[in-house]
């Protein structure tokens, strides 16, 4: 996660008598590209069911099934594809709605900041492509990879990150397409109004690792249920800040005190 | 959509939110470079999901929507569940299935 990882020297050292450095150097394009889909598989566990949950939700919230593949395909962003449909089945009004969804993906600015030394050398629609299907799951892969084989070549960097985003993407969006069609056929009155609020806090629970995170998250809360009073999605726009503000304050802290995370 | 939200406004919702989406993505590598990020800049970024989904989350399990804003023990038992699985296992989808058989569960015992 740290922004930019220059190559380190001791990877390269070690990078002699690693027979899996070695494997990875002698790799093809095409069959760097299926290695990225192999790893990828223990990922598209978690990212199918999510996919189909997003479809049933988004369907319950009143989309109709090309809404739901406009956010998969246009966004493809699993939090902020919630998020967005929470607030609008909420009322909220249209900005709110967006500065939340893409609030929630400003993460993925320090994904792309910390994938520049790896892949400053492609062209500009190998970069835009990249960009599109840099979520969560393709970075974590592809980052780990590059950093464990420096010494890969621009064509090896470039198919392993594709081999990983066609087999993160393409069952995201087809998983949704498929949660759309068959959460028409799930009766009413089956309690599916929690189904958001029970991803969400599914998908919380991993992130809360460090003091920092836990104060975030517990001051965002406090402040939240504070400000429920406030028209619909405006208690978020200014809890959420609140909780950042405090991470980073924490975290600061923490690092002063001398024992980091 | 029905609910009084418009079809024109989930589409510009999702237009808009999927152009900047991309460009958030494409930031760095497209434009911005080798461009350090500020400290506190990098701190606020790496603290925003866990704390924007807790606040959205929180009021919806507090006062749901289905049982006209009153708490609710299966929903809020729901939640711990889900929490609690989801910091001891780390796994989204187990805590997901934790939150949604103690949510069924309850709603029958509870009748």
């Amino acid at each position: 996660m740290s922004p930019s990882p220059a190559p380190r020297p001791d990877h390269q050292q070690a990078a002699a008598d690693d027979p899996a450095v070695a494997r990875a150097l002698a790799r093809t394009p095409a069959q760097a590209f299926r290695h990225g889909m192999i790893q990828s598989v223990p990922l598209m566990i978690v990212v199918v069911p999510f996919a189909l949950l997003f479809g049933i939700v988004a369907l319950e919230a009143g989309m109709d099934i090309a809404q739901v593949m406009g956010f998969s395909v246009l966004v493809l962003a699993g939090a902020s594809q919630f998020t967005a449909v929470q607030l609008l089945s909420d009322h909220a009004p249209v900005l709110i709605v967006i500065l939340s969804g893409l609030a929630v993906n400003l993460r993925m600015a320090m994904y792309s900041a910390s994938l520049v030394p790896w892949l400053r050398e492609a062209t500009g629609s190998q970069k835009a492509l990249i960009a599109y299907a840099l979520i969560d799951q393709s970075y974590a892969l592809s980052i780990q990879h590059y950093e464990k084989h420096p010494r890969l070549s621009l064509r090896q960097r470039l198919a392993y990150f594709a081999g990983v985003a066609v087999a993160m993407c393409v069952p995201w969006i087809v998983a949704s397409w498929v949660g759309a069609t068959v959460g028409q056929a799930i009766p009413e009155g089956i309690a599916l109004d929690f189904a958001m609020p029970i991803t969400f806090l599914a998908m919380i629970a991993p992130m809360l690792r460090t003091v920092a995170h836990l104060a975030a998250c517990f001051v965002a809360i406090v402040a939240a249920l504070a400000l429920a009073g406030l028209p619909s999605g405006l208690g978020l726009l200014i809890a959420a800040p609140l909780g950042m503000a405090t991470g980073a304050i924490v975290e600061t802290w923490m690092e002063r005190k001398g024992d980091g995370r | 959509m029905n609910g009084g939200v418009s079809d024109l406004t989930v589409w510009f919702v999702i237009i808009v939110l999927g152009i900047g989406t991309f460009l958030i993505r494409w930031s760095f590598l497209g434009a911005l470079g080798d461009r350090p990020l500020p400290g506190w800049v990098l701190r606020m970024l790496r603290y925003t999901p866990v704390a924007v989904l807790p606040a959205l989350v929180a009021p919806l399990v507090m006062w749901p929507e289905a049982t006209q804003g009153q708490p609710d023990p299966a929903r809020l038992s729901a939640a711990a569940a889900t929490l609690l699985v989801g910091v001891l296992s780390k796994n989204v989808i187990l805590a997901i299935l934790a939150g949604g058989i103690t949510l069924f569960g309850m709603l029958y015992v509870l009748g």
